[in-house]
């Protein structure tokens, strides 16, 4: 028989390296380009238009011990694959309800720590795209830092915590994903807030994230400080909670950095982006905890799924804060990059709120693994 | 563009596998050779159409979109095709086509099927299937240089033995023809 198995089950397997055997029964061009990852997860391709006729070939590549995950783009042909590898194994297999595409849109909401004087820290690992966002939450209020399209996961998660949201905060203008920042402010009566340099294009109303600006909120008064520090965009903006926490978004990563390309602008704002690591975060206490909008490896997670590391380590560590040459500096970050998000240019022109795309196209434009950084 | 099909399969509305699967089953009836036209809604549907074709031996021809319909062709593969037939003497390589383009007296002869001519063909090649030869052969001047030519060099083999046997002098074989073809192309309008 076959069973379906939830993103949030399978994020949770990922997490705790559970194992778990897939059959990805996308195209081969799908399946390289990207696929569920993990320390525990063995993966093997195989396109359903392959076993129209029956799976033989391969249910001897199946591991006898391991729970068997078919998945597919939505979900169909991953049923239509599972039943017959069922009635071949004579075993329960399972199959990734709402395909790749739920996947790649599910957040899982982890605790990450609770601030002196009152409130937590939560980070949301989006483990399909590699993306990290934040709610801060002070008595019966919150703040989402660079939340994602898909409300309705902090919708929920403000829920459970009984909490309102009052503060959407963008540390930049989004070039990988389409921020529900403006979206949530909207629908909750929330204050959108983005920095003003990114915003020169900007089609709405948006409150200006200028440096040094405090935000407080809350029964434990927590402070947002922002933190001007361009170079991934020219009005990139780091977050300083309660003198604890650094949100760096697209700027420091745990294992890499910022890349300064995705504006179009690479020569002109390297320059920037070497002044803010090498030396405006340096000036920066070196205990603050770095929680950073993306994770590139599956290593980054902790037992528990949070990604983060102190400002200290990550000097000692991370290879894009080692090169003291500023030219090598500069060669390293403007060649050899990776490719370019999928869609990064529409992205950026539906976070300017130039465009209003339909729920799949934004699901189209996103698809694809994570290439925010320079690794 | 006006596309030829033998048969024509309404897989719209309906998401993986299901284009695929109907595909497959009209396949399985069709005879070698013939033209299928999918209809489907489903965006996945036109990688996915790639890959079967490619994974199962048949000729992906080509996708057009109307109105939210993505219509794709594929032709049946042809077991004939790969027999061995004595290769006819006179070749021509893609590379010496190319460099006779220009020349008034040289005609290119494209004996694939409609569908797949109209997805891209050396421009001002005429169009016979190779099904139909037989009966159109008057439509060919006998003096011209005939270069006939295909997708791999097969169909076009046959083509170009029929034609001396009906007399005709000055034929060559286009090897391998439009599956590695890179010089210039026209698509139908």
């Amino acid at each position: 028989m076959i069973e379906k198995m939830s993103a949030k089950q399978v994020a949770q397997k990922v997490i705790a390296k559970e194992n778990l055997f897939i059959l990805d029964v996308r195209n081969e061009d799908a399946y390289e380009d990207w696929k569920i990852e993990g320390p525990s997860i063995e993966s093997m391709n195989k396109p359903y238009f392959e076993m129209l006729d029956g799976v033989e070939e391969v249910v001897g590549d199946i591991p006898a011990e391991q729970d068997v995950l078919v998945a597919c783009a939505k979900e169909g042909s991953s049923m239509f694959v599972a039943e017959q590898l069922a009635e071949a194994l004579d075993r329960t297999v399972y199959y990734l309800e709402g395909g790749m595409k739920t996947w790649s849109e599910h957040l899982e909401p982890v605790h990450v720590g609770d601030l002196e004087g009152g409130g937590s820290v939560y980070q949301f690992v989006r483990l399909g795209k590699g993306c990290l966002t934040y709610m801060i939450k002070s008595g019966n209020e919150a703040a989402i830092i660079d939340p994602l399209r898909m409300v309705n996961h902090y919708e929920d998660f403000a829920e459970e915590l009984n909490v309102e949201v009052l503060h959407l905060i963008d540390t930049h203008l989004h070039a990988d994903h389409i921020s529900g920042g403006r979206r949530l402010a909207e629908k909750h009566g929330g204050t959108y807030h983005l920095p003003p340099k990114d915003a020169g294009e900007v089609q709405f109303h948006y409150e200006p994230l200028e440096d040094g600006k405090v935000i407080t909120f809350g029964a434990d008064q927590v402070k947002i400080r922002a933190f001007y520090s361009p170079g991934h965009t020219i009005g990139s903006t780091s977050l300083i909670v309660n003198e604890t926490y650094l949100f760096t978004g697209d700027i420091l990563f745990i294992d890499s950095i910022g890349r300064p390309d995705l504006a179009g602008l690479a020569e002109d704002w390297v320059g920037d982006l070497r002044e803010t690591l090498y030396d405006r975060y340096k000036q920066l206490d070196q205990n603050l905890m770095v929680l950073p909008a993306h994770f590139a490896k599956m290593k980054e997670l902790d037992e528990k799924g949070r990604v983060f590391a102190t400002l200290g380590e990550l000097y000692q560590e991370n290879h894009g804060l080692q090169i003291e040459d500023e030219g090598e500096f500069r060669r390293v970050v403007t060649e050899n990059l990776p490719p370019q998000p999928n869609s990064y240019q529409e992205i950026r022109e539906t976070n300017m709120g130039k465009r209003e795309p339909n729920e799949e196209e934004e699901t189209e434009m996103e698809i694809g693994p994570n290439r925010c950084a320079v690794s | 563009m006006t596309i030829q099909a033998d048969h024509t399969i309404d897989a719209k509305n309906l998401s993986c596998p299901m284009p695929i699967v109907k595909t497959k089953k009209a396949m399985d009836e069709a005879e070698p050779g013939e033209v299928l036209q999918v209809e489907a809604t489903d965006p996945g549907s036109l990688a996915d159409m790639q890959g079967w074709a490619q994974s199962t031996g048949h000729n992906y021809l080509g996708s057009t979109e109307n109105e939210g319909v993505l219509i794709h062709y594929v032709r049946k593969s042809n077991p004939e095709e790969v027999k061995d037939v004595s290769a006819f003497e006179a070749e021509t390589t893609n590379d010496e086509l190319k460099q006779k383009l220009e020349d008034d007296n040289v005609t290119v002869l494209d004996v694939r099927e409609p569908a797949e001519y109209a997805f891209g063909h050396v421009p001002g090649a005429v169009s016979i299937p190779l099904g139909e030869l037989s009966d159109r052969i008057n439509e060919l001047e006998k003096n011209q240089e005939i270069h006939v030519i295909c997708r791999t060099g097969n169909r076009s083999n046959f083509a170009a033995h029929q034609l001396t046997d009906q007399g005709f002098q000055n034929v060559y074989n286009v090897v391998p023809g439009m599956s590695e073809w890179d010089g210039p192309t026209e698509k139908n309008q």
